[in-house]
């Protein structure tokens, strides 16, 4: 139990720091970058299946008790976003190594394979973590391997796009550590079971202050309304495999923060339900408005990342039990619909050589395919039944409604038709039209980039078909983070 | 430019001072001020005075091992701290320690978080050696006046 709960941290970096000790033979560095995430991977749906039938498990790195030593935590909401964080970063990583193999200078650096370990360890660490100095740490962590992968084939645009994304990671990261200050400073402890009660011990304006930090820090790192502007500029110029991790998890690993805290910490009494609210209905209109007026494939999913992490928000706002299940459902079919897509886009650019709506055209015809792969995952994120966005969606407005949120859930739906929208215009730009004659003759798909993005999009199914089970464990899910002293009890004993 | 000899003979002598004096912070690190981290910074200093003694080719002469090895190496080490405990069915990072007798230091307590601060020691020194291979180039001959002392195209 003990070493599972390391392992998905420990076992990265290890692997990182063998990686680049054998960085002569790329070979070996794939071998030993797959070995490790399938490991990771085991570890996590193991961590799963225990916690969900067991309880929460809490180590204590060091053995050193609670409020000292650093605590890693892992209940239902941890072990999920694990499993999938490491299922994606798994299947990213053997479509990274089909496209390495054919072009892309940046995928067969000698850095790439370490890096990309780091960004898992920095991941896992993020979710397992039970107190804010190593969420802070985690973070760094990810952030700083998400830096150079972003940047990785030194090319202008890839340098000019990631100054953005350095610039406002390291505010952010700045506001953050200054927020944990100002949270050690007032209740003497970073332990996040301790600042549970901690928390509601202080004068009110303090109180707010410090909830609204720490909204508004994990607010840019999720990308939410109005702190979302870094993100259609930066991730799209990425190479593809490190851009579609970047989409599928990264403001994931903030929206969890989110999550975490504002359920842990603030006080059920003074939940910023209303302003959560509002947020989430901004954020989801705002982004997929954005996206409508986009021409670029890769540009028209980023916005959509805004879009949806609004309904995650939206689903948090509720502060019910219906609505943190869906949102904790959502997420999950986000993150794998949204990883695939940007897999798509790759493998659009890499077939047509742009991902330029106005420029490629009638793959249909030439990559039938690819063609159904998008179709499916394209009508899951527009929430089309009965595929996995429809349970999804259908789960956050049946819990709006139950929570007469009627605005919200009216936007929510209209959102959802906007969404199918955009998703029609890269069809018909992308898939449908005519074979562009003038072109080169395009480029075969290898099956290490074709197979991951087949297997994740299978997923995707199968989260449709498992919709009920994994709602029933999404409520499971949502009743532990709704009882903050279970939390509190699992990790001090007390 | 010439070398200034007083440059360069001074630094020798106390390059090989500093590294011991890193040696030694690494060693005392776990009771007492130091450690991997500072240890790895003192003995990056170490190699910086050798740079401003004798250029790149002097920080090279350090060792035959690329530096990346070296960063790496130090990672394994320290990855390895934290996944032995793992094995032996502990806690994460937990430590052990055993005291010694030894002939000539006397009593000495080994602790296993040395193992853990040598890892980031070699980590360190193999950053340090990361940044000299990539920014200490030295410029080519009649590219600039070469003021710095010892920065000259002597080697």
């Amino acid at each position: 139990m003990n070493a599972l709960v390391a392992a998905p941290i420990v076992l990265p970096i290890a692997g990182a720091a063998l990686s680049i000790v054998i960085g002569r033979s790329r070979a070996a560095q794939r071998l030993l970058g797959v070995a490790v995430l399938v490991a990771v991977a085991g570890c996590a749906i193991a961590l799963l299946i225990e916690v969900d039938s067991n309880g929460p498990a809490v180590v204590q790195a060091g053995d050193w008790p609670a409020p000292i030593g650093i605590t890693l935590m892992v209940d239902r909401l941890a072990a999920i976003m694990l499993v999938l964080g490491s299922l994606m970063l798994l299947g990213v990583l053997v479509y990274a190594i089909g496209q390495g193999r054919v072009d892309g200078e940046e995928h067969r650096h000698v850095g790439f394979h370490p890096v990309y370990l780091v960004l898992s360890a920095g991941v896992a660490g993020a979710f397992l973590t039970g107190d804010l100095f190593n969420l802070f740490v985690s973070f760094e962590v990810m952030l700083t391997a998400s830096y150079v992968l972003l940047t990785l084939g030194g090319r202008r645009s890839q340098v000019r796009a990631g100054m953005t994304y350095v610039v406002i990671s390291l505010v952010a990261s700045a506001l953050f550590l200054t927020t944990i200050g100002f949270v050690y400073a007032s209740t003497g402890t970073v332990n996040l079971a301790q600042l549970s009660t901690a928390m509601s011990e202080l004068p009110d304006g303090l109180r707010h202050a410090l909830a609204l930090l720490l909204l508004g820090v994990f607010g840019i790192k999720a990308a939410v309304f109005p702190l979302f502007f870094w993100l259609p500029d930066s991730y799209p110029t990425a190479p593809t495999a490190v851009t579609a991790v970047f989409a599928g998890l990264l403001t994931k690993v903030g929206v969890y923060a989110i999550i975490r805290t504002q359920t842990l910490l603030v006080d059920p009494a003074d939940r910023p339900a209303g302003l959560l609210l509002t947020i989430a209905g901004l954020t989801m209109a705002v982004g997929v408005l954005g996206a409508i007026a986009q021409s670029d494939m890769k540009r028209i999913l980023s916005f959509h990342i805004v879009s949806q992490i609004g309904y995650m928000i939206f689903g948090l706002a509720l502060f019910t039990v219906a609505g943190l299940a869906g949102a904790i459902l959502y997420i999950v079919h986000h993150i794998v619909v949204k990883t695939t897509l940007f897999l798509i886009g790759g493998l659009v650019e890499h077939r047509a050589g742009s991902s330029d709506l106005d420029r490629v055209g009638g793959l249909l015809r030439t990559a039938p395919v690819l063609a159904i792969t998008f179709l499916f995952t394209a009508l899951s994120l527009a929430g089309i039944p009965p595929l996995s966005g429809f349970a999804a969606k259908f789960a956050l407005v049946d819990a709006g409604i139950a929570s007469s949120a009627w605005i919200v859930v009216g936007v929510s739906i209209v959102v959802s038709v906007l969404t199918l929208f955009s998703m029609t215009k890269i069809w018909a730009g992308v898939f449908g039209g005519e074979i562009d004659r003038d072109r080169d003759e395009p480029r075969p798909m290898p099956a290490l980039m074709l197979g991951p993005t087949i297997a994740l999009a299978g997923t995707a199914i199968a989260i449709a078909l498992a919709a009920g089970p994994l709602y029933d464990l999404s409520e499971r899910t949502a009743e532990d983070l709704l009882d903050a002293d279970r939390y509190r009890l699992e990790v001090l004993g007390s | 430019m010439r070398r200034s000899t007083i440059l360069d003979v001074s630094t020798r002598m106390v390059t090989v001072t500093t590294l011991v004096l890193s040696i030694y912070l690494l060693a005392a690190g776990h009771n007492q001020p130091g450690g991997g981290f500072i240890g790895g910074l003192v003995g990056g200093a170490a190699i910086a005075l050798a740079y401003v003694g004798g250029g790149l080719e002097r920080v090279r002469a350090f060792t035959r091992l690329q530096p990346w090895t070296i960063l790496g190496a130090g990672l394994v080490v320290a990855s390895l701290s934290a996944i032995v405990p793992l094995v032996m069915g502990r806690a994460v990072l937990e430590q052990g320690f055993v005291s010694l007798d030894l002939p000539v230091l006397g009593k000495v307590k080994a602790t296993s978080a040395l193992v853990f601060d040598t890892g980031v020691y070699a980590l360190v020194l193999g950053m340090v050696l990361m940044a000299f291979e990539a920014l200490g180039e030295e410029r080519t001959p009649g590219s600039s006046t070469g003021s710095t002392p010892g920065r000259g195209e002597a080697s």
